[in-house]
């Protein structure tokens, strides 16, 4: 263990370090006080990290004897993950002062379930990865309950809480039968065992449990069920932050396992990571139809926007992980901007969560109707938007990887979804008068929304080079 | 069993490694019945309604179990966890200590310090104030 280790993981360290002064500091001074302080100053160091490592971090760095790893695939998510926790804390700071939830733990337990993201993208073993994947999900955890008199809230949490303990369980005996079988933890021992012709039963069997319990973490059907409740019953600000930066990490984690420790297998796990996929898929646009709580709805919608990025993973190749990450990336900065909105919904001081509160939208505020109807369309995959770049993309490396049946039946789930996002449109633009929202909107937000409705229409000129970034970081992880 | 001339001189061998478990557990079941006896023959005994009754923690042994209890209970009990957890890191921690060198120690130390932020906010947050 040298310098040059502690080199390689310092983003990390110094993340971990300022959320545990920030602690001591805000506790032993203001408490509250210092609440907005804080959200400002989180958000500050982690999009500083963000460009740091974005502009600084280079070639293929392994520290700790190869336990974590540094190479532009996690950099590329680490990115990703720093800015989008960024964005969604500075829009949740005026919503979260106006109903009395402005703590200052909020911040700095957002910035250690980050220090666990970051941990899990760039875990090279089996140790490091269950750690990331513990330190983001018990900060998670609690973040879900913050409304802690609100007995949905408190609901919320206990049930990603249980559901989530349940799915490291099955993680661990994964990890376990893996270690078993192949006699280590490393990921770089692991792929030696796994692609010597054939797999032993054993470590087909830790690796189908290892699947399973990552796919809870991203919340892929048959393994959602915890995903509607814990979107509804979470403070919007928490929803929002659910449903970007840690559904990006754990499909970067998910990438990572299946192609550092089983890269040599793919036929073996690229049939389960299909099936996932079509499931995702297929009951996120069917099952959203029903709803009328937009965070619901916006679950299910996150439900069939995994399904897809599961699609690229399931091509097993760089160009499928390519797909993936350009997919995860349009993802998030679709859901920055609608949740911009979202927490902006409100009627006489009360948020509105009901989908009803759109009704006629585009009358009284026309600007938020069209950021809103652009943003909707991205996510339903209508083109020319940028959405439809992000599942043209997973489409064609699963074409591509002859998965055509599953292509077929992704543009299948994708004309049904589009119903929904279409009906909400419909909402704001014919639907009927009266009981609809108010207009004001913090202006932080308001920049989130415009700004990704305008990266929506701008970015179809050339995705903002995220194509080559992200070929780079996909060529990174396969090869 | 008499076909294999082994077997007969292997399996008493395996027993009489076991010989000093046997011993512990006699000694373990009898002196346990001997104090049970001896409590019920020259133990001194006046019963009333409250030394009979259950002792359940402060709470009625027999009522409904989803019912409210304070808070902190949890604290005091997660408090606890973490430092027993810590015990359970320091213990083989200073059994190794020559071994571990110094990167063995500054990581317990750096471990021990992320541990005392936790305390000192917990403290400083009240949560060990039981008025």
């Amino acid at each position: 263990m040298t310098s040059a280790d502690f080199y390689i993981v310092l983003p990390e360290v110094l993340l971990a370090v300022f959320a545990m002064l920030a602690l001591v500091v805000a506790v032993y001074t203001g408490k509250d006080k210092t609440a907005p302080l804080m959200f400002w100053l989180t958000a500050a160091v982690m999009a500083a990290l963000a460009v740091w490592i974005g502009l600084n971090g280079e070639g293929d760095n392994a520290a700790f004897g190869g336990m974590f790893n540094d190479d532009s695939f996690s950099r590329f998510s680490k990115v990703i993950i720093l800015l989008s926790g960024a964005a969604i804390l500075l829009m949740s700071a005026p919503y979260m002062a106006k109903r009395d939830l402005l703590k200052f733990e909020y911040p700095l337990l957002i910035a250690l379930a980050t220090v666990g993201m970051m941990v899990m993208v760039s875990a090279g073993d089996l140790m490091t990865l269950y750690m990331g994947l513990e330190l983001q999900s018990l900060a998670l955890y609690v973040v879900a309950s913050l409304r802690r008199d609100s007995v949905k809230s408190t609901e919320a949490g206990l049930k990603y809480f249980v559901l989530g303990a349940l799915s490291s369980g099955m993680l661990l005996y994964g990890a376990s039968l893996v270690y078993g079988f192949a006699g280590t933890t490393l990921f770089g021992g692991i792929i030696q065992t796994a692609s010597e012709g054939h797999v032993s039963l054993g470590l087909l069997f830790g690796l189908v449990f290892l699947i399973s319990g990552l796919a809870f973490k991203v919340s892929a059907v048959p393994f959602h069920m915890w995903t509607p409740d814990v979107y509804e019953g979470a403070p919007t600000p928490v929803t929002a932050f659910f449903a970007t930066a840690p559904k990006v990490a754990a499909m970067a984690m998910f990438a990572r396992v299946l192609f550092d420790a089983f890269g040599g297998v793919t036929g073996d796990w690229g049939q389960v990571v299909a099936i996932l996929s079509i499931l995702s898929m297929a009951l996120g646009a069917i099952a959203a139809i029903g709803q009328t709580n937009i965070k619901r709805l916006m679950a299910y919608s996150s439900i069939a926007h995994m399904g897809f990025a599961l699609m690229g993973l399931a091509a097993g190749n760089a160009g499928g992980v390519q797909a993936m990450l350009i997919y995860l990336a349009i993802y998030v900065t679709m859901n920055i901007g609608t949740f911009a909105f979202i927490l902006s919904m409100e009627r006489d001081g009360r948020p509105v969560t009901d989908i009803s509160g759109l009704n006629m939208l585009s009358k009284s505020e026309p600007l938020k109707a069209l950021a809103m109807l652009v943003l909707l369309f991205s996510l339903a995959g209508v083109p020319p938007l940028v959405g439809f770049f992000g599942k043209f993309y997973v489409l064609k490396a699963a074409v591509d990887a002859n998965l055509v049946w599953l292509a077929v039946g992704g543009v299948i789930a994708s004309v049904i979804g589009a119903f929904y996002y279409l009906r909400l449109v419909f909402f704001m633009y014919f639907g009927k008068e009266g009981d609809g929202i108010d207009g004001a909107m913090a202006p932080v937000a308001w920049v989130f929304l415009m700004g990704s409705a305008a990266i929506m229409v701008v970015g179809v000129v050339n995705l903002f080079g995220i194509e080559a970034l992200a070929a780079t970081a996909a060529n990174a992880l396969v090869n | 069993m008499g076909k294999c001339p082994m077997k007969g001189a292997y399996v008493p061998e395996l027993l009489r490694e076991y010989l000093p478990i046997i011993i512990f557990l006699a000694i373990a079941v009898g002196l346990g019945l001997v104090l049970i006896l001896a409590a019920i023959v020259i133990a001194v005994r006046h019963p009333d309604p409250e030394k009979v009754s259950a002792y359940e923690c402060g709470f009625n042994a027999f009522d409904d179990a989803r019912m409210k209890f304070d808070v902190r209970f949890y604290l005091v009990a997660i408090l606890f966890i973490i430092f027993d957890l810590e015990i359970a890191f320091l213990f083989p921690w200073a059994v190794a200590f020559k071994d571990v060198g110094l990167v063995g120690f500054w990581s317990m130390i750096v471990f021990l310090g992320v541990l005392t932020i936790g305390f000192a906010y917990e403290w400083k947050k009240g949560a060990l104030e039981w008025a």
